[in-house]
């Protein structure tokens, strides 16, 4: 323990430096986008990169922290997206509000459709979400005013950057915030032991719903972006494989890491754009990383850890309890590590 | 009334294919309490098999089914192998998730190297139409029916009489327990995936005869409507896939034919959802069975 105090030291320099000039950077950026200076095509990738960022955090809120395998996302990003699309063009209403109720009938439909199928456990459950989120695809595709499989459009092109990046600080916000506060330490015990949470007297229904609407409501949120950035919007950019691809993104940062989610958000919306040149085998890439990462990786590239905790944050030791923030600044995202008695040696190992 | 049981005859010719899938999925559940996403993907590569032994090799519908199997059980031996054994004690959301990834490879592997547009699969049986009273039936729906129904009990001989069947209740029946009787669990379970792809490979041969085309993201929508069908008839159990299956398939046509066929995707996932919250083991689960 002696030997880690000057080390602590150099690692907590480090990170206020990488955290120093990431802020730095992203003021630049905010400040080029400002300007102007920044390519249409450029901005156009950070705009869908913010938006993938919100759908794989609140998805991983359902997923890694209430540990419930829900994989109908984007069936939620379409109500969103319609909801929000039909107030702004037939309404006329402000961006914000139709954001917000986008985001409201998301978490509506999730709290109608949480409350029965959270009942059921593991795979059950990933199949009754896939097939809700079929059965909303089918629902619009059906209904005389969303345009059905000729799709919508005509909405206002009120989406930019400045709106997804808003929009992705105050979801981190909530989400990191949520998970620190006492119906988010509930949800940990539900994930870590259901058995245990109810025997100890946590309504794990009540908190597995709640996690369930919130991620619905970001979903139904950055549906509502997409539907302004894109400005055209049919069911089937709404299917199963969207789903597949925002679950690809929470597994693949880490079922439990926001920042995770974050990172992976970024590198699989920049990859495709790498990938250009090769873009029959973009989907085979994909799908072969998302098996090569499971066999090597189980619990996904950072795991249940925060990268913050990967620099070497030792503030938030194994001991389990939060400890403080640490310097955490941008979107306050730390998160307690999961109690070292409970995770398996494979991510304890992770955490170096 | 005719036109009802018109579709009935229809809905059970679909509803003996989807059941043929269910037993994969419900066996691989059963040994292995994994839902296996890439099971309807092998039903796909079955049916291209059939198709290459029928067009490239010009051989007939009996030759074809069986090499179309042998195809399938190969694939899916190497599937086991490769994604889902080095899971084995891996945390079971890990391997649900390789599943789904090898979904996703066997399909746009498949969009990659057979091309995505559908091909008209080879006319293996002549088409002859019979009318019965007021139903009509042809020839192709009576092969689907009788196949389905000699593989089925080829299936139950498997299971029920012989030495590798009987490993394979025992280990679903507990895992751990028949590891110290001296099973080979690991062989147990690569033999279940052979079976339950074989006969995903039948059920691809019968649709490419059914509905004469076929394509590499057929596999996708039948594979999760296959699923919903052995939950619905009790997940683990072989007569219940065949029961759900027939029943999936009957609501679906009857949907087509008196709703419309925009709502043909919905109404497996309707079946599920109210199935999981009414009676979640199914019609012929046992009621006692707590999933922990």
């Amino acid at each position: 323990m002696d030997r880690s105090a000057k080390h602590n030291t150099w690692w907590r320099w480090l990170r206020f430096a990488l955290l120093g000039a990431g802020l730095l950077l992203l003021a630049a950026v905010n400040l080029w986008a400002y300007q102007g200076r920044i390519d249409f095509y450029i901005l156009g990738i950070l705009t869908v990169m913010g938006i993938n960022i919100i759908l794989a955090t609140s998805l991983n809120l359902i997923n890694g922290f209430a540990g419930q395998f829900a994989i109908g996302h984007a069936g939620f990003m379409a109500i969103g997206a319609y909801v929000s699309a039909l107030l702004t063009t037939l309404r006329s209403l402000p961006f914000l509000p139709a954001l917000i109720a986008g985001g409201l009938a998301a978490a509506l439909v999730g709290l109608g459709v949480g409350i029965p199928t959270l009942r059921l456990r593991g795979d059950y459950l990933a199949i009754a979400t896939l097939g809700l989120g079929e059965i909303i695809r089918v629902i619009i595709v059906n209904l005389p005013i969303t345009g059905g499989a000729f799709g919508f459009s005509g909405m206002p092109p009120y989406t930019n950057f400045f709106w997804v990046e808003g929009a992705v600080v105050v979801t981190l916000l909530v989400l990191s915030n949520f998970i620190r506060s006492s119906p988010g330490r509930a949800l940990l015990a539900v994930r870590e032991d259901e058995f245990a949470a109810e025997t100890v007297g946590v309504p794990t229904t009540y908190y597995k719903v709640l996690a369930f609407a919130i991620g619905s409501f970001f979903a139904g949120v950055a549906g509502g972006l997409f539907a302004h950035y894109l400005l055209f919007i049919d069911p089937s950019q709404f299917g199963i494989l969207k789903s597949i691809e925002i679950l690809m993104m929470v597994v693949l940062g880490g079922l439990g890491s926001f920042s995770g989610s974050v990172v992976a958000a970024v590198l699989l919306t920049a990859l495709p754009e790498f990938l250009r040149g090769f873009a029959d085998y973009r989907m085979v890439i994909y799908s072969a990383l998302l098996i090569l990462v499971m066999l090597l990786r189980p619990s996904g590239l950072f795991g249940q850890v925060e990268i913050w905790q990967l620099l070497g944050d030792r503030t938030n030791g194994p001991g389990g309890l939060p400890g403080k923030p640490g310097g955490s600044g941008r979107g306050g995202l730390a998160m307690p590590d999961k109690a070292g008695a409970t995770g398996s040696p494979r991510e304890v190992a992770g955490q170096w | 009334m005719a036109e009802v049981l018109q579709q009935l005859v229809n809905g059970i010719s679909l509803g003996s294919i989807y059941a043929l899938i269910a037993l994969g999925y419900t066996m691989v559940y059963g040994v292995l309490k994994l839902i296996n996403f890439a099971h309807g993907d092998v039903y796909m590569v079955g049916a291209f098999a059939g198709f290459f032994a029928a067009t490239a090799f010009g051989w007939g519908f009996l030759p074809a089914l069986c090499f179309a199997m042998l195809v399938a059980a190969l694939f899916g031996l190497v599937i086991e192998r490769v994604a889902y054994r080095p899971l084995r004690n891996a945390p079971r959301i890990a391997a649900l998730i390789t599943a789904i990834g090898v979904s996703l490879l066997l399909e746009n592997l498949g969009i990659l190297i057979l091309r995505p547009d559908p091909r008209a699969f080879p006319e293996l049986i002549r088409l002859e139409t019979y009318q019965v009273g007021p139903l009509i039936v042809n020839n192709r729906q009576l092969v689907i029916i009788a196949t389905s129904v000699v593989l089925m009990m080829l299936l139950q001989f498997i299971v029920t009489r012989t030495r590798m069947g009987k490993a394979m209740r025992a280990v679903a029946e507990d895992t751990e327990a028949s590891r110290l009787m001296g099973i080979n669990v690991d062989r147990v379970i690569a033999f279940t995936f052979v079976l339950g792809s074989a006969l995903a490979a039948a059920a691809g041969v019968l649709v490419g005869i059914y509905y004469t085309r076929i394509d590499p993201l057929m596999g996708f929508m039948p594979g999760l409507k296959a699923f919903v069908a052995a939950v619905l008839g009790g997940i683990g159990l072989i007569p219940g896939a065949m029961l759900g299956g027939l029943a999936i398939g009957v609501a679906e046509v009857l949907v087509v034919a008196f709703i419309s066929s925009s709502w043909k995707d919905a109404v497996a996932f309707a079946i599920l959802i109210m199935i999981l919250l009414l009676k979640p083991t199914g019609i012929l689960g046992k009621t006692a069975e707590e999933k922990a």
